[in-house]
């Protein structure tokens, strides 16, 4: 599970006029685990990832990827280091013009030359890899049901083969079927594709499924890191009351029980 | 071949009679996709009996390469030869079966017909929008009225705040730029006139003509321009994002009728506003071309008021005045009626905020037009 930390995060501050969203907050991503970031509303579970991701710039520390430094990089090494990560946004945020073999397309038009053939194929396959109808791909994403469009914003995601995957609440309004579904998806894909999964979470089923690390946002940093099973021993109270309220056994009697087919 | 340590992903052949065993060379990733999808083309498979590729010694596998592989592996087939893999990995493996389950047919974009009847069909389709785009939007007409018509009954209703808020916004803040434009168009007018009536020597018609003009049609279309582009466009798109976000949907789920809170307001703003921005660009296109006809002409100010009153009549003032109500509600309906009619869409609200336009501005034209027959009809 565990390799090099292909993402060090040191020392974080980032703030919004006075306010301090992280402060001294310190995170490692490994290569080809799933890490799920927990936090009360508010926190900046978000944030963090925004500010990895380069959206948001940080007021103080260190953001390493890939091994190069993000204050360091030059625009060719941000370019490079685009292609090697997909980003899901919370409802696909798929370009509402263009169509989804098209929205599929983008990436690799924008980085790649290849035959339109070729690229046609890529995109039936990506399509067929998150689980979509192959009628989904010549329609618009506003044709689309939520959890179509979080599939398809997946699909572009993956569109380079990408060596990580950020995903902001994968699960969030889709019905539990429809959520444990894409767990099941995130976890295939994970294990073909060698994927690392840097997720913002709340649900908790997803954390017990999929997980393989869980990274806690409170008091402006993340107080702690480690497996599901770790976290139910915890003692801090925040913690205690996410996993151990009604919801959190409610998972864990899910998970305990035989697996989903 | 000497290739190790280069870039790129390539094939090496190794053959017997029957018998074509393929080593699958370098990183076989997205990035590599070209050079890896031409070398598999220039495999030649025929009279061979069976196709192995050899995985063992190819560096990084991503599904694009596994497509790759696996699309020459069925096509290798169709051509008569069994296609396998050796050497493959767990990891590799477990990507080519997922490679292989996700193989289907594409299902590719409409196909475009035959181009005249694409051309038929789209005028057809086009006649039927226009069609469908008339009757809505006399029905949305009659829907303001309406609600104007209860409102008048019943005052309270009114959205006091909104309608001054809108006021404000869609008259007040575009005086300087009607005053601007009138102003510069005022003298444009008076300057290219007193060229032209120089040639009978009548340069002092040109008074005549800038009032004239002014009053009765360039003062209020201009401004009716103006408006269908700042306010008109501003009503499609904020209405248009509400509708996108669903605001519009929770207004009625909180028995607010959007017509009253979103639209009202807005139509009546114009209604009022239009004749006192018309009034302000009348004002100020006489006073561009007073300065013009002073300048060019020599003509005092008061020598050019003296000729003013000489040369309109009460009809020539109110005219300009009658129209100008009647272009602002147009206006206010079709940008609310534009915005409405956003669907789904960011791309939606800039098609219709566009469509508020053009079709504000063609329509306040048409009217301009009856109301210039109209105005001969009753010989004012």
């Amino acid at each position: 599970m565990t390799g090099d930390a292909i993402i060090s995060v040191r020392d974080l501050k980032t703030q919004f006029g006075d306010q301090v969203i992280h402060e001294h907050l310190d995170l490692d991503i490994y290569a080809g685990e799933v890490l799920g970031i927990v936090g009360g509303s508010g926190t900046g579970k978000s944030v963090l990832l925004r500010t990895i991701l380069g959206l948001n710039p940080p007021v103080a520390g260190s953001i390493e990827i890939f091994g190069k430094l993000r204050s360091q990089m030059t625009p060719e090494d941000a370019h490079a280091v685009e292609r090697r990560w997909g980003v899901l946004f919370q409802d696909g945020a798929l370009f509402s013009s263009l169509t989804v073999t098209q929205n599929i397309q983008v990436p690799l038009k924008e980085h790649l030359k290849l035959p339109v053939q070729l690229m046609n194929e890529i995109a039936a396959l990506k399509i067929a890899l998150v689980g979509l109808p192959a009628e989904a791909g010549p329609k618009y994403p506003s044709e689309l049901s939520g959890g179509m469009r979080k599939r398809a914003g997946l699909a572009r995601a993956l569109a380079l083969d990408p060596e990580i995957v950020f995903l902001d609440e994968p699960t969030a309004g889709l019905d539990p079927i429809g959520a444990s579904a894409f767990d099941e998806l995130i976890k295939n894909l994970q294990a073909t594709l060698g994927l690392t999964v840097f997720m913002v979470t709340h649900d908790l089923d997803s954390l017990y499924a999929i997980c393989d690390r869980i990274a806690v946002l409170a008091d402006k940093r993340v107080i702690v890191t480690g497996p599901i099973s770790e976290m139910l021993k915890q003692e801090q109270p925040w913690i205690r009351e996410y996993f151990h309220g009604p919801r959190g056994r409610a998972a864990m009697a899910a998970k305990s029980a035989p697996p989903r087919s | 071949m000497a290739r190790e340590g280069e870039a790129g992903a390539w094939l090496e052949a190794v053959q017997d009679a029957t018998t074509l065993v393929l080593k699958a060379k370098g990183d076989w990733i997205v990035a590599h996709a070209d050079g890896a999808d031409k070398s598999l083309a220039q495999v030649d498979v025929r009279g061979r009996r069976s196709v192995i590729f050899d995985l063992a010694a190819i560096g990084k596998l991503d599904t694009t390469g596994a497509w790759l592989l696996h699309r020459a592996q069925r096509q290798f087939q169709t051509q008569g030869a069994v296609a396998t893999y050796i050497g493959a990995n767990a990891a590799q493996a477990t990507l080519l079966d997922a490679v292989t389950k996700g193989d289907r047919p594409t299902v590719d974009h409409p196909a475009h017909g035959n181009p005249i009847m694409v051309i038929v069909e789209r005028m057809g389709r086009t006649l039927e929008e226009i069609g469908i785009t008339l009757r809505d939007a006399t029905a949305f007409f009659g829907l303001v009225l309406e609600t104007l018509g209860k409102t008048i009954l019943n005052p309270r209703r009114m959205r006091l705040t909104s309608t001054v808020y809108h006021m404000e916004q869609a008259g007040l803040n575009a005086v300087p730029i009607v005053s601007l434009i009138s102003f510069l168009i005022g003298a444009v007018l008076a300057f290219q006139g007193a060229q032209q009536l120089r040639k009978f020597g009548g340069e002092v018609f040109t008074v005549n003509l800038v009032a004239i003009s002014f009053l009765r049609e360039v003062g209020i279309l201009l401004t009716a321009i103006m408006v269908a582009g700042r306010s008109g466009s501003a009503f499609a798109a904020q209405i248009g994002s509400m509708k996108v976000r669903e605001e519009i949907d929770a207004m009625r789920t909180l028995g607010l009728d959007p017509a009253e809170v979103l639209v009202l307001p807005r139509v009546i703003a114009l209604i009022v506003m239009m004749p006192l921005l018309g009034f302000i660009a009348a004002f100020m296109g006489l006073s561009g071309g007073g300065l013009v006809v002073l300048l060019n002409l020599g003509m005092s100010p008061e020598m050019y008021i003296q000729r003013l009153y000489d040369a309109l009549d009460f009809w020539d003032v109110f005219t300009g005045v009658i129209k100008a109500p009647v272009f602002g509600l147009l206006i206010a309906v079709i940008g609310c009626f534009e915005g409405m009619k956003v669907e789904g869409s960011a791309e939606s609200v800039g098609q219709r905020t566009t469509a508020s336009v053009v079709e504000g501005i063609f329509t306040v034209i048409v009217v301009d037009a009856f109301f210039s027959i109209l105005f001969i009809q009753l010989g004012v």
